[in-house]
C-alpha cells in the first residue's frame, strides 16, 4: 500500500469532467424519460389503486417507528464505531495480549448472524439475569427489563465487530512515514494518534463507513423481533390490523430507500469536507 | 458455559439436550443447519448467475438494459433484506398462483426451500453483479480485444477468456457473498422457515436453556465460517497461480 507502482499516474489534483448541464442532459435522454414516465406510471397506479386510507390512523406510529429506527440507527453507529477504533487498533499495532482477543471478536461477531446474536442477547441473557437477585435489586432492572438495550447492545457489537476490522486495515495503511515525522516533531503518543493517525484513517475509512452505515440500517428491522416498535414493526402491525399485504411494505421500501438515499448523501458531505490528495 | 458455573452437575444434562437422539435437540439442530446450507448453496448459485447477466448487462448490454440493471443493483441494496423476503415471499407466491389459475391448473403451495432460494438469490444477484462488474474491469482490456481480434465468439470468449481472467479478482468479493449467503438465511426464520436459527429458537424455548442452544448454534455457523475461510483460501490460491504474489511489502 505504501508504495505506489510507477505505472499508475496519481491524480493529484481531481477533475470534475461532469459539470451540471452535461449531467441533465444524460438524464433527458429518450429512453430515460420513458422509464421515469413508467416509473411516474407506476407510482400513479400504486397510489390510485391501492388502498392508503389506514395512513391517517397510523400517522402517529409511523413516526414514532420511524423515531426509533433512525434513533438505533444512530446511536449504534455511533457506539460500534467508538468501540471500532480500539478494536481496530489493538489489531493493527497492539500487542498480542490484545490483538488476539480483538481478533477473536471481529471473527466471531462476523461469522455468526446478526440475529443470532440478537436473540442470544434477548433471551438468553433476558432467561440469566432475573435468576440473580443483585440485578433484579439494582437500579438497571428496570433497564434490563425492556428490550431496546438489548437490541441496541446487539448491534453496536456487531457495528465494531465489522467496523473493527475496517478500522484495522485503515489504521494500517497509513504511511509509516507520517507517523515518523510526527514522532520526530517530539509529539507525545497520544497527540500523535489524535492528530495524524485516526484522521488518516477515518479518511480511507470513510467510503467503507458509508456502507457499513446503510448495512447497518438495513440491520435494524431484525430489532423488530425482539418486539422493539420501529419501522418495520408499525408495519408488520398495520399488515395484522388491516390484513393489506402489499401496501405497508411497498410504503416500508419507500422509507427505507429514502434514509439510504440521505445517509449516502451525508457521507458523500463528509467526503467532501476533506482535502484529498489522493486520487 | 454459563450453565456449566451455575451447576457443575448440569454438564451431563448439557450433552443430553444437544445429543443427536430424540429426547436430545442435537437432531433439529442438525436438519436446521442442513436446510441453511441448502438455502445458502442454492442462492449463492442463483445470485451467481443473475450477477454473471447482470455484470455483462451493465458493462455491454443497451442504454436500456444498463438502466434496468443500475435499478435493480441500487434498490435491492438499499432496501433491508427482511423487507424484500417478505414483498418478493408474497408477491412472487401471488404472481405465480394467479398465473397457475389463469392457465387454468390449481393453486399449489410453493414450498419453504423453493423460495427461500429464491428470494435470497434474487438478494445476492445484486450483490454479485457488482463484484463481477469490478472484476471484470479488472481484467486487462487488451486479452479481451485480443480475444475479439481472434474472431472468438461471444459465449467462447466468455467461458475461455472472460470468467478465468476474471475469477482471482472477483473471488474475494464472492468469498465474502458466500459468507453473507449463509448469514442471510437466518432472516428466513422471521417468515417461518424452520433453518438453523428457528431450529434453535423451538428448542430453546421447549427446554429453556437459552443460553445453551443460542451458543450451540452459534458454534455451528462459526463452524461454517471458518471453515469456508479455509476452503476460500486454497480456492484463491489456485485462482492465482502464475500471478504475482499479492502480499504487501512493508
Amino acid at each position: 500500500m505504501s508504495e505506489t507502482p510507477i505505472e499508475v499516474p496519481i491524480e493529484t489534483f481531481p477533475i470534475h469532467k461532469e459539470t451540471g448541464g452535461i449531467r441533465i442532459a444524460s438524464l433527458l435522454q429518450p429512453h430515460r424519460i420513458v422509464m421515469m414516465l413508467i416509473g411516474l406510471a407506476l407510482i400513479a397506479s400504486a397510489v390510485f389503486f391501492m388502498r392508503w386510507d389506514w395512513l391517517q390512523n397510523y400517522g402517529d406510529l409511523i413516526a414514532q417507528g420511524l423515531w426509533r429506527t433512525i434513533w438505533i440507527l444512530i446511536v449504534t453507529v455511533i457506539l460500534g464505531f467508538l468501540l471500532a477504533v480500539p478494536l481496530g487498533l489493538a489489531q493493527a499495532s497492539g500487542p498480542a495480549i490484545l490483538a488476539v482477543p480483538a481478533k477473536m471478536f471481529c471473527t466471531v461477531i462476523r461469522g455468526t448472524p446478526l440475529l443470532l446474536q440478537l436473540w442470544l442477547l434477548y433471551y438468553g441473557l433476558g432467561s440469566l439475569f432475573p435468576q440473580y437477585p443483585w440485578i433484579r435489586g439494582s437500579e438497571l432492572w428496570p433497564y434490563l427489563r425492556q428490550a431496546w438495550p438489548y437490541a441496541v447492545l446487539a448491534l453496536t457489537l456487531s457495528y465494531a465487530g465489522y467496523e473493527g476490522e475496517v478500522m484495522r486495515g485503515a489504521f494500517a495503511s497509513v504511511p509509516k512515514g507520517q507517523l515518523e515525522a510526527a514522532r520526530a516533531f517530539g509529539m507525545p503518543r497520544f497527540t500523535i494518534f489524535r492528530r495524524i493517525w485516526l484522521p488518516q484513517a477515518i479518511h480511507r475509512a470513510l467510503p467503507t463507513l458509508a456502507g457499513e452505515a446503510v448495512l447497518q440500517l438495513k440491520s435494524t428491522p431484525l430489532v423488530a423481533t425482539i418486539t422493539v416498535v420501529d419501522l418495520y414493526a408499525v408495519a408488520s402491525r398495520v399488515r395484522q390490523d388491516t390484513f393489506l399485504t402489499y401496501e405497508p411494505l411497498l410504503l416500508l421500501a419507500a422509507g427505507y430507500l429514502v434514509i439510504t438515499g440521505i445517509i449516502v448523501m451525508l457521507f458523500r458531505r463528509v467526503e467532501r469536507m476533506i482535502p484529498s490528495k489522493l486520487g | 458455559m454459563a450453565d456449566a458455573s451455575i451447576l457443575p452437575a448440569a454438564i451431563s444434562g448439557m450433552f443430553g439436550l444437544l445429543s443427536p437422539n430424540p429426547p436430545g435437540w442435537g437432531g433439529n439442530l442438525l436438519r436446521g443447519l442442513f436446510h441453511s446450507l441448502q438455502i445458502a448453496l442454492g442462492s449463492f448459485g442463483i445470485g451467481l448467475i443473475i450477477g454473471t447477466l447482470g455484470a455483462y448487462g451493465k458493462l455491454y448490454g443497451g442504454p436500456i438494459v444498463r438502466d434496468i440493471a443500475a435499478i435493480y443493483t441500487t434498490m435491492v441494496r438499499a432496501i433491508p433484506e427482511l423487507v424484500l423476503i417478505l414483498l418478493l415471499y408474497y408477491a412472487g407466491t401471488d404472481l405465480i398462483n394467479r398465473l397457475f389459475e389463469a392457465l387454468g391448473y390449481s393453486r399449489v403451495d410453493i414450498s419453504g426451500l423453493v423460495a427461500g432460494i429464491v428470494v435470497l438469490g434474487f438478494v445476492q444477484g445484486a450483490y454479485a453483479t457488482e463484484v463481477l462488474r469490478g472484476a471484470i474491469k479488472s481484467i486487462p482490456q487488451g486479452e479481451i480485444e485480443a480475444a475479439r481480434a481472434y474472431g472468438m465468439s461471444p459465449s467462447l470468449m466468455m467461458r475461455r477468456i472472460t470468467l478465468p481472467a476474471m475469477l482471482p479478482h472477483a473471488l474475494p468479493g464472492l468469498a465474502n457473498l458466500w459468507l453473507i449467503a449463509t448469514k442471510d438465511t437466518s432472516l428466513l426464520a422471521v417468515v417461518g422457515f424452520a433453518e438453523l436459527t428457528l431450529e434453535t429458537r423451538q428448542a430453546a424455548g421447549a427446554t429453556k436453556a437459552y443460553f445453551l442452544f443460542y451458543m450451540a448454534a452459534g458454534a455451528l455457523y462459526l463452524f461454517i465460517t471458518l471453515f469456508s475461510n479455509a476452503i476460500i483460501g486454497r480456492v484463491e490460491i489456485w485462482a492465482r497461480r502464475g500471478m504475482p504474489s499479492v502480499k504487501e511489502a512493508h
